[in-house]
């Protein structure tokens, strides 16, 4: 939906901005009489506006067929399936995706009952102090004979613990109704940032401008960013946001990046910042202005996704753990050499992206201290790369498990794919 | 004859109101908070009773009761050992280690003065 400001077209058809921006990621059905509308509007086929959804819905269903032999019997015939009952297919597909949900939050639960650090260590307090106030209690009331200067100082003692318990009971309460409250609805606090991110477009106007606003109090203000622990995340992005902003402010950065056809190493020299902040600051472009939606991810030293924007065609995993072959992961295993490939996904219609990405190291404890790395990968859709007859295309995918690449060198698990094609 | 306790335990409340309790009995009391150091505290002059936390700074208390017992001056030292957590595995883990008795916080005053008194005595056996 380039060239269209969304909230004139949410206008149009009747519908909150938000809810648009959820339907266009698959996040919301979309009715039969609404996609009338949208196409009208938008002057393109009904058909037109259906067909990503489509393809996430099949590969939601393909996913969902691993291991079951019924289903993974008739993988051949699930585009007859989703053709013939779509109402049924999407049913399948969100029960699906709400059993893994779950399945995510029983786990997070489970690992935290065993390994909770804070709930063993904050029980621990609760026994302690108990036990000094009981013990001192008893003493207080059971010998009649006590010294005045001793009965004074356990009544201090009394007077310290139960302070101190009320304090932990308190924390403890505070850290349990916290937990009922969200970690309860399935989602971890990444996945919590990152909805909010994507309702916002990756793009956070309060950051803008000379005046720029305080992360804490944007986070204080959402609604959506309810555990502490991604009220957190939300503002070390935040924080991050803010400092690239202030260094390569928006309007500059956007002439100079459409300029430069988007060439990290040139805008680097330019604002005077490293890569990553490039990446960062270019993926945060309000898509509308340069024409298309360009997508980031990041990892930490353990190849977990710390950070994802997806974009259409370049679909990022949820739970499971991403492909191997991505540059991003090359970029991790050289820190600080630049890595610059393009990329093709696998699917019937592959499009091809160009990728960046680098490895920073950081020493946020000190030059002693453990180095910590974090890779970025930034993915511009090829229309916006400056050469458009690359000498080698790479080819990757998502995940293992819904890849349809047979011949794969890295294949960490079989794909349910393999059998279709 | 005198009764020497050694109280191994670093709630500085807890210390104050164990050794109330044990000095009004007629037991001299020593203490001590460090994990670390405490079997060298112990081997120094070895207590008719010691009295050992789990949860300490520096060392835990299965590990200075493993080290006990494998000093020949301490192997049968009456040890009493006091923990925060449950039953469990913490009781099986003491007592695999050679532990005399096993008590968990919060403990009452009369139940600890009896059972050090009781391991003084020697009418508690290992476990």
């Amino acid at each position: 939906m380039m060239g269209r400001k969304q909230a004139d077209l949410a206008r149009s058809v009747g519908i909150s901005p938000s809810y648009l921006n959820l339907i266009e990621h698959n996040r919301r059905r979309i009715g039969g009489k609404l996609i009338q509308d949208i196409a009208r509007e938008l002057g393109v086929e009904p058909s037109a506006l259906t067909e990503g959804a489509e393809a996430a819905l099949l590969n939601a269903l393909r996913e969902a067929a691993v291991g079951h032999a019924g289903a993974g019997e008739e993988l051949s015939r699930l585009e007859e399936f989703v053709g013939r009952f779509p109402g049924w297919a999407r049913l399948l597909a969100d029960t699906r995706q709400r059993a893994t949900a779950l399945e995510h939050s029983v786990e997070v639960l489970s690992d935290r009952m065993t390994h909770d650090p804070f709930l063993s260590a904050s029980l621990h307090e609760v026994i302690s102090t108990v036990t000094a106030i009981r013990s001192t209690a008893t003493i207080l009331a059971e010998t009649r004979d006590i010294d005045p200067e001793w009965r004074e100082r356990f009544h201090r003692n009394m007077a310290e613990e139960s302070a101190r318990l009320a304090e932990s009971a308190e924390a403890l309460v505070r850290y349990l109704d916290e937990a009922s409250s969200t970690e309860f609805t399935g989602s971890t606090p990444q996945e919590e940032l990152d909805g909010w991110l994507r309702d916002a477009q990756f793009f956070v106007p309060d950051l803008e401008g000379d005046t720029p606003a305080e992360p804490a109090e944007i986070v204080r203000g959402t609604e959506a960013l309810r555990s502490s622990a991604a009220q957190a995340l939300a503002e070390a992005y935040l924080t991050d946001y803010r400092r690239d902003a202030a260094r390569m402010p928006l309007e500059a950065f956007l002439d100079a990046a459409v300029a430069q056809r988007f060439d990290p190493a040139a805008l680097a020299m330019r604002f005077g910042v490293d890569l990553a902040a490039v990446f960062r600051r270019i993926a945060a472009l309000p898509a509308e202005r340069i024409g298309a939606e360009i997508a980031l991810v990041a990892c930490d030293g353990s190849g977990t996704l710390t950070f994802r924007k997806p974009v259409e065609g370049f679909p990022l995993p949820r739970y499971s753990a991403a492909c191997p072959l991505w540059p991003l992961y090359q970029a991790l295993a050289r820190p600080m050499s630049p890595v610059r490939q393009w990329v093709e996904l696998g699917g019937r219609n592959p499009r091809r992206f160009l990728a960046f990405a680098v490895c920073q190291p950081s020493q946020p404890t000190g030059f002693d201290g453990p180095q910590v790395l974090e890779a970025t990968m930034l993915v511009l859709p090829s229309e916006l790369a400056d050469d458009t007859q690359p000498a080698q295309v790479f080819e990757i995918g998502t995940s293992c498990r819904i890849c349809s690449r047979s011949d794969c060198a890295a294949r960490r698990e079989p794909s349910i794919m393999a059998q279709v094609f | 004859m005198s009764k020497r306790v050694l109280l191994v335990e670093d709630e500085p409340n807890i210390i104050e109101a164990i050794r109330f309790i044990l000095s009004r009995d007629g037991w001299a009391v020593d203490t001590h908070v460090d994990g670390a150091s405490a079997v060298d505290k112990v081997l120094a002059g070895p207590p008719d009773v010691l009295v050992l936390d789990v949860m300490l700074p520096g060392k835990s208390g299965f590990d200075i009761l493993k080290e006990l017992r494998a000093e020949p001056a301490t192997v049968d030292l009456p040890v009493l050992m006091l923990t925060a957590k449950g039953q469990g595995r913490d009781r099986e883990l003491a007592e695999r280690y050679g532990v005399t008795c096993f008590m968990t916080k919060p403990f009452a005053n009369a139940e600890v003065l009896d059972t050090v008194n009781a391991l003084k005595a020697g009418a508690l056996g290992q476990v």
